[in-house]
């Protein structure tokens, strides 16, 4: 490579070609069982470590890096052209920044198979490559991410590094450590105080920001806080506990807060790292999954209700599942044990492809949550009533 | 396949009488495209579903019309605070130019209820608008005007939905080409490539509410035009049945939209159907792909007449091509290759262009190699973009592969690193390309250098690697053999350990002269083969066939038939052998350069193919066996060739070796005409010689069609065209068995073929035309291959043909009684034109093939079968007025008994002047319309605008390139205002014959095993 590239270009066209390839050092992929994919550079310029974790979103990339729950993660795009509409500006709106779902890049590094060095989109403020660089995040291109699939579904996600030119690092296990602490905000922050609004309180695991949007966009108060916040002092309506990265066993704190929050019989929500949370809290287990979820096409079935709690659903079909399937886009690695669960618990929606478990609600209190992502951002909307629902839960 | 098969044509008239006979339960209507869903709606605003008791399935009529009139639509979507361009439905012209007047010029209009957006177009000012709006009256009694989005974003999505309202998105598919050019004439990707995830989501969305507002229960396709600089959008258009969109969906995402949406019509709900592909998961769900498809349309427009090359807002190409890769530059490369028309890719072909700026600004058939061009002249990203409106992104794209062909240049194959021969593969640059790139396009002996590139990346462990399609981008694991080729990673995801396997080539993309009648051979070939146990191995990648369904054979390649390709996955796959005598012409041409690989190809020898195909070698054979044909001379000079023509008399045919439905193949009536037509058959065929011969008039045409072994023949079928020799083959009226022609014929015919066969020790599947006058037979043609009438001659005769020819292929004993001469019924094929959309394309039949698709259809007799059929292709038998202009005093007489017998049966007749004194000086009384040309009133042209003619019967004068005006004149107006036209004299003569003898009541409604 380097022979040929230190010939000499002398017209424009090759200028504009090589020029790109010629920034871009070589770079490799290294599993931990050694397995080994070759690529080039995009991104900043030293070598990293994680847990290398796929997607197989179409759109969103933007989205995907700032979302707090790949804290950790080596995120592997298997759509394989990215950087396509460049990366949009940092506006503030509402004290979140508006297209984004936190206020950085989230993911240890990026692998995908085909970066678009030009981008072209009006919403567009800079490429993949400036942002990644300016926020000091390596990521690499020209990786068979077909192949890089394929072994992390069949020997489940592995840790890795990514290295640049020759700089080794040691590997690092984000399972290990209390990575929610990492993201989960130091101080409690509250969103549209209004008198006359109801109020909800957000633990924040790692929240996504179209989660508190969300809530903003129904006339609520959001009180966002820290993870290991003792928020059973404050005055609220209910209770949302956030999605968020790694173990949710190693969540400790909030389980204690959120079991004692369930016996006030406060109206809570959990979402996706909420709903293992939330599992935990009410005496359930949870255990990691061979294949995680981790895409925006996963299909999950309405479980029938023993309950009323099915406003605005269609009439149940006489078996155990609805016939009511929804798409979710999802991200997690961990679920659910539905058969921990005391029998006040029933499954809220299964996973039509795997049968794993989606979401549980109590049979007469208001609790529920879901394994997925009701916000979306990125991904389908569809669920989004989820949270009007939430609303009628509030007293 | 279906329990009953009528062969009749989809009008209301017909399916009333098969309702009436079968007494169904249920109806579909979404899925036989705009002309099953027109005769559904037709029949239930009739009241027959309901005077029989037939339920509609899935979608209901009233969504069906919600969706189709444009006005109830946008009332619709209003309903639900959905945007839709600004428009007010007209009922006249002056209606629409008030409208427009209101709107502001540039505006669109629309025409409800048309196929295609027939009748659509553009207005930039009132004269345009009127003459649009005038025309499209014609087809529709309602106009939509509306203001016009051109240079927005057009995208697609394909949408489901069952009786449970569930509601998924199975694709989003963007438009290279912004609005303002037909999504049937775009580029389309899938996915998108510039939506971000709001744009995505927010369209998706909106595609969920209206199917769920319209009540759609099936499948429905939505387009947007998105604002390319905000998140703004327009709702342009819902089908409520299964389109070219859905096929293509299927195909690029491997989720069955057809398969499912029938399903779903029976009541199933999406979690009750499991993924066919990874056959874990279930169809709920939206198929994740990790790959990026492009289709390109593939146009025809050369082959006609003074047609306009401009493409736009109405459908004119007659196919398309998809390639699957994982980077566009690649995908784009593959897909130019597919297309079949002389292009490597997007460089490294020999073309200028005069006007680079004006073909940006007004786009033809070529506007991506314009682009290409514009790039090399140094023209900026932002001027083209400008001018073109297309995305830059795309643009962006296609200069890296401008970029990589200047790199090429500097290097010879000798010298070129690994590295950069790497990226071009990965670019999609074929061997072909690289190889005429690194010789600095020097065009000679490319079959020697491409192999030097082969072995060279061969060398460095270049090599593609076969991917597969699972819907799920990996995230399970697949039992898929939906496959393409990449040069994009690193392993392949299947292995290679079966035995037995059989590689079939596919017949690539539609076009004129090849349409599913090759690809129904591919199929039926696939499926002896199956039930033989053999593994099938399936190479195509045209979206919109069988052959491309991943479950009819054991693993489909979804890639280019072309040599280096087929070479890898021979490689690979380590067949048995190659059946290439399904597929058409692309195979066909592959034989000898495969054979020189040593690739086994099963059937008849490449010998014996090449002297079939080679016009020397052929015409000399015949010579040798004592066949008769047309006199003939190899076009070595132009001086020679003038000499021959003279000697036997102009007119004189030219045809190129190795060409499909007489490509170039042109009839020269004088010497400037000849020296025209010989440069264009020596572009179309370089490697192969030209032959011209005495072009034979005013004699019979009759074909056949047989399967032999080892040079015997095992069964045949004769068909006879109704139209005199000069009409190529596949636009002619064909019946089946022959019905005038002499026994004596029929007997020197199969004496013939014998020979032939016997000569070139023909295995498999082969066709020869003849031509006959006087009980004088002569040989025009002969193919080693199936051919265009394979389907039609194994449907008559219920004996499958290529089942037959599979067999013989494979060495299986198939000797038989086959009957196919003594058929108690007839079976007539005939042409459907398309001149409609092809503004200005003169509607006459020549050596050139123009139709593009065909009908059949089974009668008692030859009058039934024949009628039938015309009906099929959309004629209307005439009320009352018909308009006469017979050509030459020959076929005036020719047709004088039969306008005799119109005028008998009581209906009104017009002539042009020559025709009516014709007329009067044999008895025979009509009313004078003067010729378009002449200004003087009643002319022909009021009359034909005014739509007061039912027929026109307008034969041309002779086959001189320079038509008289005046019968163009008519002629297209005739086609422009959906007036039916017959301009040959024989099917005009069988014409008037068979309506003096059948009225609509006497055609019965047979199903096809009652004959």
């Amino acid at each position: 490579m380097i022979l040929y590239l230190t010939a000499t270009f002398i017209n424009r066209f090759r200028l504009f070609l090589f020029f790109n390839m010629q920034l871009n050092t070589d770079a490799k992929l290294v599993l931990e069982n050694g397995d080994e994919f070759k690529g080039f550079s995009f991104g900043a310029e030293h070598s990293i470590s994680g847990e290398i974790v796929f997607n197989t979103g179409m759109v969103g990339y933007p989205e995907s890096l700032t979302d707090p729950s790949y804290k950790g993660q080596i995120l592997v795009l298997t759509y394989p052209l990215i950087g396509n509409y460049g990366v949009p500006g940092k506006e503030i709106e509402n004290n979140l920044p508006k297209n984004f779902e936190s206020d950085k890049i989230q993911v240890q590094a990026l692998v995908v198979s085909d970066y678009s060095f030009e981008y072209s989109h009006w919403n567009a403020k800079k490429s993949l490559t400036e942002w990644l660089k300016e926020e000091n995040i390596p990521a690499i291109f020209g990786v068979d991410t077909r192949r890089l699939t394929k072994t992390l579904r069949e020997k489940g996600a592995m840790l890795g590094k990514i290295i640049i030119g020759n700089e080794d690092v040691k590997l690092y296990d984000p399972n290990i450590v209390d990575i929610v602490k990492e993201v989960s905000i130091k101080k409690p922050i509250v969103y549209d105080e209004k008198k006359g609004n109801k109020k909800v309180v957000v633990v924040d695991c790692g929240i996504k920001n179209n989660i508190i949007r969300n809530l903003l966009k129904r006339g609520l108060t959001v009180a966002r806080v820290p993870y290991d916040y003792d928020f059973l002092t404050d005055l609220f309506d209910g209770l949302v506990i956030s999605n968020g990265p790694g173990d949710p066993k190693l969540c400790k704190q909030t389980i204690y807060n959120v079991g004692r929050a369930l016996k006030h019989n406060i109206p809570t929500f959990g979402i996706c790292l909420g709903n293992q949370i939330l599992c935990l809290a009410a005496g359930g287990n949870t255990y990691k999954l061979k294949y995680g979820h981790r895409s925006q096409n996963q299909p999950c079935i309405l479980v029938n209700p023993s309950s009323s709690m099915s406003d605005g659903f269609p009439p149940a079909s006489p078996t155990h599942l609805t016939k009511r399937c929804f798409v979710t886009t999802q991200n997690h690695g961990f679920a659910v044990d539905m058969k921990s669960l005391s029998n006040e618990w029933e499954e809220f929606f299964v996973n039509a492809n795997d049968g794993t478990n989606e979401g549980i609600r109590h049979k007469t209190k208001p609790f529920m949550s879901v394994q997925w992502h009701p916000e979306h951002s990125p991904g389908p909307t569809d669920t989004e009533f989820l949270f009007d629902d939430f609303v009628k839960m509030l007293k | 396949m279906a329990d009953k098969i009528y062969f009749l044509p989809v009008t209301p008239y017909f399916v009333e009488k098969v309702i009436e006979k079968e007494n169904p339960d249920g109806v579909m209507l979404s899925f036989g495209g705009q002309t099953a869903l027109n005769c559904g709606v037709e029949l239930f605003d009739a009241g027959i579903f309901e005077k029989y008791n037939v339920n509609v399935l899935g979608t209901q009529i009233d969504a069906i019309k919600n969706t189709e009139d444009r006005e109830l639509f946008v009332i619709k979507l209003n309903e639900i605070n959905l945007k839709t361009p600004e428009s007010k439905a007209a009922n006249s012209v002056e209606e629409a130019v008030e409208i427009a007047r209101k709107l502001k010029y540039p505006v669109m209009l629309r025409v409800a209820y048309a196929l295609g957006g027939q009748g659509s177009g553009p207005a930039l000012d009132e004269e345009e608008l009127k003459k649009n709006a005038k025309r499209a009256f014609a087809y529709s009694n309602q106009v939509l005007v509306e203001k016009y989005l051109g240079g927005w974003k057009e995208v697609e999505y394909e949408v489901v939905r069952d009786a449970y309202d569930n509601c998924i998105t199975v694709c989003n598919m963007e438009n290279f080409d912004p609005m303002g050019i037909h999504t049937g004439e775009s580029i389309v990707v899938a996915p998108s490539q510039t939506l971000t995830n709001n744009e995505y989501h927010k369209l998706r969305e909106i595609a969920i509410q209206v199917i769920r507002h319209l009540g759609i229960v099936g499948e429905c396709n939505i387009q947007y035009a998105l604002d390319p600089s905000s998140e703004d959008y327009r709702i342009i258009e819902v089908n409520a049945r299964l389109s070219r969109s859905s096929a293509l969906a299927s195909k690029a995402t491997g989720y069955p939209l057809a398969f499912v949406a029938a399903k779903l019509a029976l009541g199933y709900s999406l979690i009750d159907l499991d993924n066919m592909i990874t056959k874990a998961t279930k169809s709920c769900f939206e198929p994740a792909l990790d790959y990026i498809v492009v289709k390109i349309p593939r146009w025809d427009l050369q082959k006609f007449k003074r047609v306009s090359f401009e493409i736009g807002s109405e459908m004119k190409s007659v196919g398309e091509v998809m390639a699957i890769g994982r980077k566009f530059e690649e995908t784009i490369q593959k897909a130019i290759r597919m297309l079949n028309i002389g292009l490597h890719g997007l460089v490294a072909n020999n073309l200028k262009f005069d006007d680079i700026e004006k073909e940006l600004q007004k786009p033809t058939d070529k506007r991506l190699l314009v682009i290409v061009e514009a790039i090399k002249k140094g023209v900026s990203i932002d001027k083209i973009y400008d001018l073109t409106k297309i995305d830059k992104w795309f643009l962006y794209k296609i200069k890296n592969v401008v970029g990589t062909e200047q790199e090429l240049l500097s290097y010879t194959i000798e010298n070129i690193p690994k590295e950069l021969l790497e990226l071009a593969k990965q670019e999609g640059f074929s061997d072909f390309q690289i190889a005429k790139i690194l010789s600095s396009n020097d065009g000679n002996n490319m079959e020697e250098k491409l192999l030097q590139i082969r072995s060279l990346r061969k060398k460095h462990k270049i090599i593609p690697v076969v991917k597969q399609i699972d819907t799920l981008a990996a995230e399970y694991p697949a039992k898929t053999n939906y496959l393409y080729m990449t040069y994009n990673g690193e392993e392949d995801d299947i292995e290679f350990d079966s035995k037995n396997n059989i590689i079939v080539l596919g017949s690539g993309a539609y076009r004129i002269g090849s349409s599913v009648e090759f690809d129904w051979c591919c199929v039926n070939s696939v499926i002896t083969l199956r039930k033989l146990g053999y593994n099938t191995i399936m190479i195509n990648y045209n979206p919109e066939t069988v052959s491309t369904d991943y479950d009819i054979c054991d693993r489909l390649y979804f890639d280019e038939l072309s040599f280096e390709r087929v070479l890898d996955i021979y490689e690979k796959e380590n067949p048995l052998g190659v059946v290439i005598s399904m597929g058409g012409q692309i195979p066909n041409n592959l034989v000898m350069k495969l054979n020189r690989q040593n690739v086994k190809i099963l059937g008849t020898s490449p010998l014996s193919i090449d002297n079939a195909e080679d016009r020397h070698k052929f015409s000399s054979l015949l010579d040798s066996l004592n066949i008769d044909q047309p006199a003939w001379i190899e076009a070595k000079s132009m001086d020679e060739a003038n000499k021959f023509a003279e000697k036997v008399e102009y007119p004189v045919l030219i045809r190129p070796s190795y060409v499909l439905s007489g490509a170039a193949m042109s009839v020269a009536s004088n010497k400037k005409e000849l020296e025209q037509y010989l440069q264009k058959a020596a572009e179309v065929s370089k490697e192969h010689p030209v032959v011209i011969s005495k072009l034979i008039t005013e004699a019979k045409e009759i074909e056949i069609d047989a399967v032999a072994q080892n040079g015997e023949v095992v069964i045949y079928a004769i068909s006879e065209h109704i139209e005199n020799a000069g009409v190529h083959s596949g636009d002619a009226t064909m019946a089946l068995p022959p019905q005038f022609t002499y026994l004596e014929t029929i007997k020197k015919i199969k004496e013939i073929t014998k020979k032939i066969s016997q000569s070139l020790k023909i295995t498999g599947p082969f066709n020869i035309q003849f031509i006959a006058k006087e009980n004088q037979i002569k040989v025009i043609e002969c193919n080693l291959r199936a051919s265009r009438s394979f389907p039609f001659v194994s449907k008559v005769t219920k004996y499958n043909f290529i089942d037959l020819a599979t067999k013989a292929i494979l060495g299986m004993d198939i000797e038989g009684k086959y009957n196919t001469i003594d058929l108690d019924y007839v079976g007539v094929k005939a042409p459907q034109f398309s001149f409609s959309r092809l503004h200005g394309a003169d509607p006459i039949l020549s050596v050139e093939m123009a139709s593009t698709g065909e009908v059949a259809c089974l009668g008692n007799d030859l009058n039934e079968a024949f009628l039938k059929s015309l009906l099929s292709v959309g004629f209307v038998l005439p009320k009352s007025n018909i308009l006469l202009s017979t050509g030459p005093i020959k076929s005036k007489a020719y047709l004088l008994e039969s306008i005799r017998k119109l005028s008998e049966m009581g209906f009104n007749l017009y002539a042009t002047e020559g025709t009516a004194i014709f007329l009067e000086q044999n008895g025979i009384k009509s009313e004078i319309l003067y010729w378009p040309l002449y200004n003087k009133e009643p002319n022909v042209l009021t009359y034909l605008q005014d739509r007061k003619i039912d027929l026109v019967i307008n034969i041309p004068k002779s086959l001189e390139e320079e038509e008289l005006e005046n019968d163009y004149l008519i002629r297209r107006k005739a086609v422009d205002f959906n007036i039916p036209l017959l301009t040959n004299a024989q099917v005009a003569k069988l014409f008037v014959e068979s309506i003096s003898k059948k009225k609509m009541d006497d055609l019965e409604i047979k199903e096809w095993g009652e004959y």
